[in-house]
């Protein structure tokens, strides 16, 4: 019986283990019990410490720190530079995985290793690469300055740096997914007439739906959380060039304690809803790549 | 269009838009990450060699450099071995909630760093929950370098569990079986036939822990204290020459960390190719 349920399964039912193969009960429950004490300290107290901090002064205080003009401005400014990343960088991870996976073509391990690239470097060192070809000092700088454009320091360049740093993230769930699937749904639609849009929008896209959408959380939680790379570029003008988590940093570097953890409570309720998106979209996403496994092996 | 599929393309196929693909590909991908990248590498090759030696050897740039990676490094170690214990008990064992805490491992990569850097800060702070039962026994945590290894094992605390996670999961019961016949205790098998196995995802992760340590700010700039040669870290260092106007400064320490940026990159992906050679192997 055991043999066959581990046939049908890949991965070894905890219900099928043998003495010999687990540990005694009292190494189980040690080693559960590390870890659960690790994962308190690590992750569940710093998160009820955000919403303890917000709410201990009292429901009024937190929902005026929400309401003020400064943290108004600020939520808008935080869904602007999202809403022009997070498409950016969809459109980018279509294109750059319907090239690499649908075509053989020299470099390409080179194109992969460069888009992961954004993701190698520290957040600052985007900001500084924007202020150095943008700035007062920069390549573009004295051109800039001339017709009166202002890219640093302003919301083109919050947007510029959200988007560097989420680069990779739709891009990098594509490209496996497609390639793995392969073309041969593709150019069936192809030998039946369909044109190179068509395709892309009745067999692709429908295949890798829940692989994008992944990346697409992915994306928007980093866009809308970025701290580093934005801080870089702001200039932290207040009500003006001020993103949600420069929000934060500004009340608290006030000592407005209260207040900066009730803004940051919203950014930890964005936190929990993408883990719940996440895992529910990782139920449908694992066998979007199961079935494409299956196809390339058969 | 027809030219550049005949030039690149090494094999022919029926799909159209490669040309449409990859051109736009190539000018996003020069536009928004090439080409700004390269202007750090300009601007510090206008400073010359002797004064890019002399900004990075400077006693302030190599204590931040030195407690940059001196943290990471302590980091990851840690994480890499709470990590593969989370990653043993989340694939091995059965128990309440075991669901949720699985999602919640992922929390790090979706709280805004901000975030848990005031969060941490708050807690381990003088007057905090955890800062107010150290502090009397003498331990500092907050405005310490103790405070930024604390901040990066946060952030770094999904990526072990996630690259070790699966591994664990796939690996067949038979070996440990066979190893059970042949006498060893749990122990052995552990070390002899469980360790070997996820060791290259365990480097992976490590790897990748790592290189996001390195570069992290958000959360670390709140608990650091951020004094200069004690508790100011690289990343930090650049911003504060920003802020005076040394540009050049800045991108001689930039150039540092992205040079060391590139090598970790190369590593956890000959890391990844030897992963999936032994995954290859055992199939």
């Amino acid at each position: 019986m055991a043999a066959t349920v581990s046939l049908h399964v890949p991965s070894v039912g905890i219900a099928v283990r043998s003495a010999a193969t687990t540990e005694p009960a009292w190494v189980r429950r040690t080693l559960i019990g590390l870890a659960l004490a690790f994962l308190t300290l690590f992750l569940f107290v710093p998160l009820a410490t955000v919403f303890y901090e917000a709410l201990k002064k009292g429901v009024d205080v937190y929902l005026n720190a929400l309401i003020e003009p400064d943290a108004l401005s600020a939520i808008k400014l935080t869904l602007i530079a999202a809403g022009i990343a997070v498409p950016a960088n969809l459109v980018f991870g279509v294109a750059a995985a319907w090239a690499i996976a649908k075509f053989e073509f020299r470099g390409k391990s080179l194109l992969i290793t460069l888009i992961d690239l954004p993701c190698a470097g520290s957040p600052v060192i985007a900001g500084l690469i924007y202020v150095l070809i943008f700035g007062a000092q920069g390549w573009c700088g004295p051109w800039l300055q001339a017709h009166d454009v202002k890219i640093v320091f302003a919301v083109p360049g919050i947007v510029l740096a959200t988007i560097f740093v989420t680069f990779p993230f739709v891009a990098r769930e594509l490209i496996p997914l497609m390639q793995a699937q392969g073309s041969d749904e593709e150019e069936a639609a192809i030998v039946l007439g369909a044109s190179g849009w068509q395709t892309l929008w009745r067999v692709t896209l429908p295949n890798v739906k829940w692989g994008l959408l992944y990346g697409v959380i992915l994306c928007n939680a980093r866009a809308m959380g970025e701290f580093g790379a934005v801080s870089v570029v702001s200039g932290h003008i207040r009500g003006m060039t001020n993103t949600l988590p420069l929000h934060v940093e500004i009340l608290y570097n006030e000592y407005a304690f209260a207040a900066a953890f009730a803004v940051a409570s919203i950014l930890a309720l964005l936190a929990l809803v993408t883990l719940a998106a996440k895992t529910f979209v990782e139920w449908h996403y694992g066998h979007e790549r199961q079935a494409a496994k299956q196809e390339s092996s058969a | 269009m027809s030219s550049t599929r005949t030039l690149l393309l090494s094999r022919h196929s029926v799909l159209p838009g490669f040309g449409l693909a990859l051109g736009y590909t190539l000018l996003y991908l020069s536009l928004i990450v090439l080409i700004p990248l390269s202007a750090t590498f300009v601007k510090a090759a206008t400073l010359g060699w002797e004064s890019f030696w002399q900004i990075v050897t400077a006693p302030r740039v190599v204590a931040s450099l030195r407690l940059t990676f001196g943290a990471s490094l302590v980091a990851a170690t840690l994480n890499a071995v709470f990590g593969l214990l989370v990653a043993w008990v989340l694939a091995r064992y059965e128990f309440c909630g075991k669901k949720l805490i699985d999602a919640f491992v992922d929390l790090p990569f979706a709280l805004p760093t901000a975030v848990a850097g005031i969060a941490l800060t708050a807690l381990y702070a003088g007057n905090g929950l955890i800062g107010s039962l150290l502090e009397p026994q003498g331990i500092k945590v907050a405005f310490t370098p103790i405070g930024i290894t604390v901040a990066l094992t946060f952030i770094g605390l999904p990526f072990v569990v996630r690259t070790v996670q699966p591994v664990l999961e796939d690996l067949e019961a038979e070996l440990e079986e066979a190893a059970a016949c042949l006498g060893a205790n749990r122990l052995q098998t552990f070390g002899r036939v469980v360790l070997p196995a996820v060791a290259p995802a365990l480097l992976t992760g490590f790897a990748l822990a790592f290189a996001r340590a390195v570069g992290e700010y958000g959360s670390v700039v709140f608990i650091a204290g951020n004094m200069p040669m004690v508790s100011e870290i690289a990343p930090l260092l650049i911003i504060t020459k920003l802020e005076q106007y040394d540009y050049a400064g800045a991108t001689a320490i930039a150039v540092v960390m992205l040079i060391i940026a590139f090598v970790l990159l190369l590593a956890i992906n000959v890391l990844q190719w030897w992963a999936g050679r032994r995954n290859a192997e055992d199939n």
